[in-house]
């Protein structure tokens, strides 16, 4: 209920009450994208977009870009980590 | 999404549990006990035992499992008013699956159904709302739950029942609002809190900024965090380097998911059809202020509460019940009298053992490692001690 699920929005169903149709692995089924599209704006807009899906409602759209820098700053302190520690095998 | 793997590295991990270790050992020996992080969602008590997390840090960091999970928290009368409203002629009740099975004191809603009550599971209010414009000579109820994650959808709910001219829908509102619950976590006096991982999907309605009175006014760092097992060691490493600063701070390491402000849209929903309720009644840990919601009286028509007669008393737990005291913190799932005998996921007796978010249910399924190395290093303190 509370974790959600990462999907795929593939297609606009109902523009007037916002669905879309979003690929969860491979299960299609039609989710609410009120949260995710301000008033007026184009919903098709949003094909292709990765959504997180709570309860039957597109509650995020799923930042790639910031889910990248979460990541390199982590492959950058793993690389650290292994830097120093080659250079602790170096000093002794 | 490819990224999904990566954070779940265990290269990574390993540099950030190092890294954990090295700043956890530090503190615990200036404070001369364990350092204390609470993670206040259930998704992530899930999570931390589903991937073991609980047994790769080190002794100096204990992780208190916060009272952030819905089923778990709604008291038995709660469960009673749903039996008793599913029970009334004429009734559909529906609900999500995970509290179908929460105990009430006399059954569940699982028993009531088989009972012959027309209970059934949906997925999201909205199916709820279709089984109304299809039993138009029967009232639909949707078992309303959750924090904040969940509150826009019910909202958006009632909000189309209203538009669309349905009147055979109605909602029982448990909902619950997180700022209140934190605030009495952090004023109880039998619990020692050196930080927090904040809730990632509650955040991503609220935003970051309603956090702030945590590290303003009770010092505290926060971190808002993902749910991948490396969002969460992230995440301690974080609210571990600010202790180690002497900072409180918020910051946010689910912004993939959470932003800033939260989600306009969703906010505005829930503003417009609930209110606060003056207090609410929490499982093991009683009556919290403005820790509820309701329907607005603009909305009295899609209230259950107002359509229908519930009983609304408050039932004890079962005295053989500890799951206040695991709520809390006090103690840990295993040291509860009934854990694992009398009370298991498949005969539950508290909730915490009904939801997989729920603590006692996540150590009875991933935590017999960790169960039997602590009843070990028991044993042999014993042993040695005599
Ligand atoms: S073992 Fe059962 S009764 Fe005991 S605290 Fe956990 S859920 Fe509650």
């Amino acid at each position: 209920m509370c974790l959600g699920i990462p999907g795929k929005i593939v297609s606009i169903s109902d523009v007037e009450q916002q669905l879309g149709i979003v690929d969860v692995g491979g299960i299609q089924r039609a989710v609410n994208l009120s949260c995710i599209s301000d008033v007026g704006t184009d919903l098709k807009q949003h094909i292709d977009s990765w959504v997180l899906v709570h309860v039957g409602f597109a509650m995020s759209v799923i930042d790639e870009k910031e889910a990248q820098s979460t990541l390199a700053v982590l492959t950058e302190l793993g690389d650290m980590q292994e830097e120093m520690a080659a250079m602790q095998a170096g000093a002794s | 999404m490819k990224y999904v793997d990566e954070f779940r590295d265990p290269v990574k991990a390993k540099a950030l549990l190092k890294e954990i270790t090295q700043i956890t050992d530090r503190l615990a020996e200036k404070l001369k006990r364990p350092v204390y992080i609470m993670e206040v969602c259930g998704g992530h008590t899930h999570s931390i035992f589903r991937y073991g997390i609980e047994n790769m840090l080190p002794n100096s960091i204990e992780l208190i499992h916060g009272p952030g999970c819905p089923v778990c928290v709604l008291p038995m009368g709660r469960v009673d008013d749903c039996v008793a409203i599913a029970e009334q002629d004429n009734v559909i009740f529906t609900t999500f699956g995970d509290a179908i099975r929460v105990p009430g004191s006399k059954k569940s809603l699982l028993q009531a159904k088989a009972d012959g009550a027309d209970v059934r599971m949906v997925y999201s209010p909205l199916d709820s709302l279709s089984i109304a414009k299809k039993n138009p000579d029967k009232e639909v109820v949707f078992f309303g739950l959750g924090f904040e994650t969940t509150m826009p959808s019910t909202a958006f709910t009632v909000l189309k029942a209203e538009e669309q001219g349905i009147k055979n829908f109605s909602l029982f509102c448990n909902h619950i609002t997180i700022i209140p619950t934190i605030k009495a976590v952090l004023d109880s006096p039998d619990l020692q809190l050196d930080g927090f991982l904040g809730p990632g999907h509650v955040s991503m309605v609220i935003g970051n900024q309603p956090y702030n009175f945590i590290a303003e006014h009770y010092n505290r760092p926060v971190v808002v965090a993902g749910f991948e097992p490396l969002d969460i060691l992230q995440s301690l490493w974080m609210v571990l380097k600010q202790l180690d600063a002497g900072e409180a701070r918020i910051e946010n390491q689910y912004n993939r998911i959470v932003p800033e402000y939260g989600n306009k849209p969703a906010l505005e929903a829930i503003g417009k059809v609930f209110e606060l309720r003056e207090f609410f009644e929490w499982r093991g840990l009683g009556s919290i202020d403005h820790s509820g919601v309701q329907l607005k009286s603009e909305y009295a028509a899609y209230d259950a509460e107002k359509k229908f007669v519930v009983p609304a008393v408050t039932i004890a737990d079962p005295t053989s019940c500890q799951c206040g005291e695991v709520l809390k913190g006090a103690i840990k799932p295993w040291q509860c009298k009934v854990f694992g005998n009398a009370c298991t996921p498949e005969t539950p007796l508290g909730s915490l053992m009904v939801s997989s978010e729920g603590a006692c249910a996540a150590y009875y399924q991933y935590g017999g490692d960790r169960i039997d190395a602590v009843q070990i290093e028991e044993d042999t303190a014993q042993v040695e001690s005599l």
